[in-house]
């Protein structure tokens, strides 16, 4: 590469050179560091993407028959929904659970339930994908206790617990506790994980969520890598070594609708992740350095009008996300905006990405994209911006201490009203919302189908949770539940003392009241 | 602007109170996790003209005839309202019989909340 001469330059004092073309994009190839066209040399050359559609309703009974329908159907791994009593840490029969059981995911109030939630499925051979914040440890401590019945050594099993308290502070607002105690939580799993679960990831560092709440991709990038960095900066407070863990976080990132936006926001992410554990903490092992994630297709992008179009947008965000490398993928069903997936709906968002897989030949190169101008330019812009945020952010002390001063969240909070007055002045279009109204009953109407979850849910978990009650050792309950507030209160990992509790059939309420009693509970302060 | 259960999404919510104060209406946020008591007496207490509820959990069945029986209960019937969220159709339907005043659904504009607002709700 010529010198520039230094009479041309940017105003900012960057040389610019007499022309641009490919041998100044010097990029290392897939597999080699910074990873930015990809972790592995071969891609999905070696291994497919794992097909892993969201999924829990009603009761975990009806649950597990769809785990089954999807598994039989393709899909080569499982994610578990649960219903906001179960996120927020309530039994099914708590007053503040009246009628939320079941609308939003599966219930699960106790051992019991998570046995029925896996029954027939081998936690040995299907790796398991649970979406829990900060109920994360107690369902993790159930998941784990119903391997144990299998026979299936915890080394064995293969999966990832959401489990990211700091994003729920910032968009998804699914908290209990406060920041601090939370992070402790988090904490004990990433300790305990690396001891005793190998192949499984405690945490998975979210941005989906950061988008839905309406943040630009950049955002939903910058603050997605620096909760990571939080949670990195606590495991070393531990006393982990860097490698002991970092090669078990994992990543989580929306699919959204701009394309090339979307693919230069993975290739940043893991160019950004990849120099941070290296040069921010000398990490060692190629495994650290290796950013892996899972992506799901907008939900937010999906439109109430005209529902069938929403197959097309999920096709086109599947697409980024597979061209931009993720290891697993979760698409959309097209009555996305009306209720949880019919079956119909689901099985053609499962057809979706085995269409891509195995119809459309874009997972035979890897990175195909790379050298593209335009992404290229992108990701570079991309990482810069993102990296200036992430500098802010460690400017004002951390994002515990952004989230106090509601820095990401105001920042949310501007970016989404601002896209929603582009939407209504109609500089931005969303077809057939604000332009491209058919006003042609048949694909304007409501999906057919559509999945109605009544009360009769409510009734039967509340049945089960009085015959729990009654059935189990209470003596026994009380003692664990003592045994882990103690824990809670000192220093030890409570891991251990959760999974007696979740033995003894103690219920999620149950411990959850055990932790706020200790731990108080967190009220946010609005930023509009 | 009230969340209603233990529903978080507020994106929606956030935003309408935006709108709503850009267009000159004094909007309370009453934030997440609010039960229908809660909701009915902030809103005795601000002295609202409006309660808008945004639910998009599915709970919308439990919720709203609760919050309708608290208004009647403290004789505020002459308090509008409306519902925002994941409601289908059916639903939307019998909302208003019970005297749910409108119930946007998503794709709803923010002119149109606004325009439905001014022109039920004389100026205080």
């Amino acid at each position: 590469m010529k010198s520039a001469d230094p009479e041309f330059t940017t105003i900012s004092g960057v040389p610019v050179e007499p022309l641009y073309g490919p041998g100044d994009f010097p990029i290392p190839p897939p597999g080699d560091f910074p990873y930015t066209r990809g972790i592995h040399r071969d891609m999905y050359r070696g291994k497919l993407w794992t097909m892993r559609q969201f999924s829990g309703f009603a009761t975990p009974e009806e649950t597990n028959l769809r785990y089954h329908y999807l598994l039989a159907q393709g899909q080569t791994g499982l994610s578990v929904a649960f219903d906001l009593p179960t996120l927020m840490g309530y039994d099914a029969d708590h007053a503040l659970s009246e009628g939320e059981v079941g609308k939003c995911g599966a219930p699960v109030s106790s051992l019991e339930d998570m046995e029925i939630l896996f029954r027939g499925i081998p936690l040995g051979e299907v790796s398991v994908s649970m979406t829990i914040n900060s109920p994360a440890s107690v369902l993790w401590a159930m998941y784990l206790a119903v391997a144990q019945q299998q026979g299936v050594p915890w080394a064995h099993l293969s999966g990832t617990l959401q489990n990211d308290i700091l994003k729920e502070y910032i968009a998804q607002k699914e908290y209990i506790y406060p920041p601090r105690a939370s992070m402790r939580l988090v904490t004990d799993t990433i300790e305990f994980g690396a001891l005793h679960t190998p192949k499984f990831n405690p945490v998975s560092v979210s941005g989906y969520h950061i988008r839905e709440a309406g943040s630009t991709a950049v955002q939903e990038l910058a603050f997605t890598l620096r909760d990571g960095i939080e949670y990195v900066d606590w495991a070393l407070q531990r006393g982990l070594d860097i490698d002991e863990f970092a090669p078990r976080l994992s990543f989580f990132f929306n699919a959204h609708s701009d394309f090339f936006e979307e693919i230069a926001k993975y290739r940043a992410a893991r160019k950004i992740w990849a120099h941070v554990c290296r040069e921010r903490y000398g990490a060692k092992s190629e495994r650290s350095l290796k950013l892996r994630f899972h992506a799901q297709t907008a939900g937010c992008s999906l439109t109430w009008q005209q529902p069938y179009n929403n197959v097309v947008r999920t096709a086109l965000q599947a697409m980024a996300a597979v061209l931009g490398g993720a290891q697993s993928l979760h698409t959309n069903s097209l009555d996305e905006a009306y209720a949880l997936p019919g079956e119909h709906a689901v099985t053609i968002a499962l057809r979706t990405q085995q269409v891509l897989a195995f119809e459309s030949g874009v997972a035979a190169a890897p990175d195909p994209f790379g050298g593209s101008y335009f992404l290229e330019h992108l990701t570079l812009s991309t990482e810069a911006a993102a990296n200036r945020y992430i500098r802010q952010i460690d400017e004002m002390g951390g994002m515990i201490a952004a989230i106090e001063a509601g820095f990401p969240q105001t920042e949310i909070a501007s970016a989404s009203y601002r896209y929603q007055r582009e939407i209504e002045s109609g500089q931005r279009t969303i077809v057939g919302v604000n332009r491209f109204q058919s006003g042609v009953s048949q694909s304007d109407a409501q999906p057919i189908e559509l999945l109605r979850i009544g009360e009769a849910a409510t009734r039967r978990q509340t049945a089960k949770l009085a015959a729990l009650r009654a059935r189990r050792d209470n003596g026994n309950v009380q003692k664990t539940l003592s045994a882990l507030r103690r824990a809670a209160e000192g220093a030890d990992n409570t891991m251990p003392p959760l999974l007696d509790a979740v033995r003894a059939y103690a219920t999620l309420g149950e411990i959850c009241d055990a932790l706020r009693a200790v731990f108080g509970t967190y009220q946010e302060t609005p930023h509009i | 602007m009230a969340k209603p259960g233990l529903d978080g999404h507020d994106r929606g919510a956030k935003v309408i109170a935006r709108a709503l104060r850009d267009a000159g209406m004094e909007v309370i946020y009453t934030g997440l996790r609010q039960t229908p008591e809660m909701i009915v007496n902030a809103a005795l207490q601000e002295d609202v003209q409006v309660i808008g509820l945004s639910i998009l959990s599915g709970a919308h069945n439990a919720i709203v005839p609760r919050v309708l029986e608290l208004l009647r209960e403290k004789e505020m019937t002459d308090v509008m309202l409306i519902v925002g969220g994941i409601v289908p159709d059916e639903d939307a339907a019998a909302l208003k019989r019970q005297g749910v005043a409108a119930v946007f659904q998503p794709g709803a504009s923010l002119e149109a909340i606004v325009a439905f607002i001014k022109g039920a709700v004389p100026v205080a």
